[in-house]
């Protein structure tokens, strides 16, 4: 579903942040990168949906090659992914509601299969008390929330999250977490980036270390034999 | 229409923003409309200066009333030629007398030649087609001379020229001007909005949605900038015919075409904007 093949990505000024990178992601696995802080795990992330381009090798994505994708082909494929960032990255004058309408607005939907979608979306993360809330008025594990039902509310296929626990304390971290599994538990596929240690013992997925650009350790090695769904 | 959505949400976020563009395009758009206004003035001036070009040919005392006829028949055959007039020896003296109104009396009959009056069409009054005119009438039987004000002509389309060239480099600043302002005010509202538009991009918005309430915003800005700058123009002509000098304003098409490009220059101020931004995140 989703295949590095031989990637590398080089910057004009910022050096080599990933260096021939393969790996080979099954549908609805739940995979750990890991790594410090520079070793590549949000570049490579990066490259699942898209926002990088590999400068040598290849990423494909349920049908997406990235070498031969158009920039409407990015946004196409983006339908089909859900993105979370350490950040959260919500409009602040929009309730959470409206945060999560909006990844359904943006790609033309219908405004009643929006209400319904959201409604769920924010029934599935618990937050359904608080969708006419505004970002500011939430803690963070529930602005997390609001950006996680963003995420999937389009039911994507794979989950991206890079450092999703990273601005949360242990509580909120361990909520979030668990919400992520739940997401996976009804098959889609999560690529979380942490540094918590902590949360990675919680669980036992497959974990893939990176340092310094390249793939030092990776837990999946039987990965291989799942089956290989091409989604396009 | 989501863009609309877009487009109202944008401004009920940043009102004053809007408002400064508003303005900021509207002040440009000023600057033009008041050279424009200069502009139109001096040469509808000039226009009615050059109206005023025109060929006297002088008949010999003893050219006959057939001569008379052919001169007339091949004037009015002039394709530059907008009008001929006969002034006779009589008529001539009584048109000395008026212009030279107490001094009248210093003429005694008989003496001015029959001559004609010929104006020509727009586009003939040049000095080198007026020349030409006159270089064909010379060749014209019974003449005796044609006279058009040579030094005067040729001195009057030089100003012409320079007034033109000034008119023309300092129109063209100005709206280099005023491109670069619109383009910059158009400029902080994409970036006071680039969080929205990354997240767009996230969500799988493509490139022509996002740009949609953009180009929207440009567009209506450009007007509401073209009708306050109109309003301010007006304004100015009426002060500036009143207490110093009287102005005309622009013909309607004149002011519509000036309203259409406010529109115009909002829109590609704005899709080059947004563009730009699109093409660096």
């Amino acid at each position: 579903m989703i295949r590095f093949t031989n990637v590398t990505k080089s910057f004009a000024r910022g050096g080599t942040a990933l260096h021939d990178v393969s790996l080979f992601v099954a549908k609805g696995e739940f995979v750990f990168f890991t790594g410090e802080s520079g070793a590549g795990k949000s570049t490579l992330l990066k490259h699942v949906y898209m926002d990088h381009r590999p400068t040598s090798g290849e990423v494909r994505v349920g049908g997406y090659k990235s070498n031969e994708v158009s920039q409407r082909d990015v946004a196409k494929l983006r339908r089909k992914l859900g993105i979370v960032f350490q950040d959260f990255r919500l409009l602040e004058d929009r309730t959470a509601e409206a945060n999560v309408a909006f990844a359904l607005q943006v790609i033309g939907a219908p405004k009643a299969a929006i209400r319904d979608r959201v409604a769920r979306a924010l029934h599935q993360v618990g937050l359904v008390t608080k969708a006419t809330s505004m970002p500011s008025e939430l803690s963070g594990g529930e602005r997390q929330r609001v950006a996680i039902a963003r995420a999937i509310v389009n039911d994507p296929f794979v989950l991206v999250a890079d450092e999703p626990t990273g601005n949360l304390d242990d509580r909120a971290s361990r909520g979030v977490f668990e919400l992520l599994t739940q997401i996976n538990a009804r098959g889609t596929a999560v690529l979380m980036a942490t540094h918590d240690v902590e949360l990675m013992r919680r669980a036992d997925f497959r974990t893939v270390e990176l340092a310094h650009g390249r793939v030092i350790h990776d837990t999946g090695g039987d990965v291989g034999t799942l089956p290989l769904v091409e989604e396009r | 229409m989501s863009a609309t959505r877009e487009l109202l949400i944008g401004i009920r976020r940043a009102p004053l923003l809007g408002a400064l563009s508003v303005v900021t395009i509207a002040f440009a758009l000023f600057a033009i409309g008041l050279f424009g206004l200069v502009a139109v003035n001096i040469q509808r001036a000039l226009g009615q200066v050059e109206e005023r070009v025109e060929i006297r040919a002088f008949l010999l005392d003893n050219a006959s009333e057939g001569d008379r006829a052919a001169v007339m028949t091949a004037l009015t055959g002039y394709p530059e030629v907008a009008d001929v007039e006969y002034v006779s020896p009589d008529q001539a003296l009584a048109k000395a007398r008026e212009e030279l109104g107490e001094f009248s009396d210093v003429f005694e009959s008989g003496f001015l030649p029959a001559s004609f009056e010929i104006s020509l069409l727009p586009g003939h009054r040049d000095p080198e087609s007026v020349a030409r005119v006159v270089a064909r009438i010379r060749t014209l039987p019974a003449m005796e001379d044609v006279r058009y004000g040579r030094d005067w002509l040729e001195k009057f389309y030089q100003l012409r020229n320079v007034v033109a060239a000034a008119g023309l480099t300092l129109g063209l600043t100005f709206a280099v001007v005023a491109v670069i302002i619109i383009g910059s005010s158009i400029r902080m509202t994409v970036l006071a909005r680039a969080p929205e538009i990354a997240i767009m991009r996230l969500v799988g918005a493509t490139d022509g949605y996002i740009r949609r309430p953009f180009l929207l915003d440009g567009l209506l800005k450009g007007i509401a900038g073209g009708l306050l700058a109109l309003l301010l123009t007006w304004v100015a002509h009426v002060g500036i015919s009143r207490y110093v000098i009287p102005t005309e304003f622009f013909e309607p098409r004149i002011a519509l075409a000036g309203l259409a490009a406010g529109a115009l220059l909002g829109l590609v101020a704005s899709a080059l904007s947004v563009g730009r931004h699109l093409r660096r995140v």
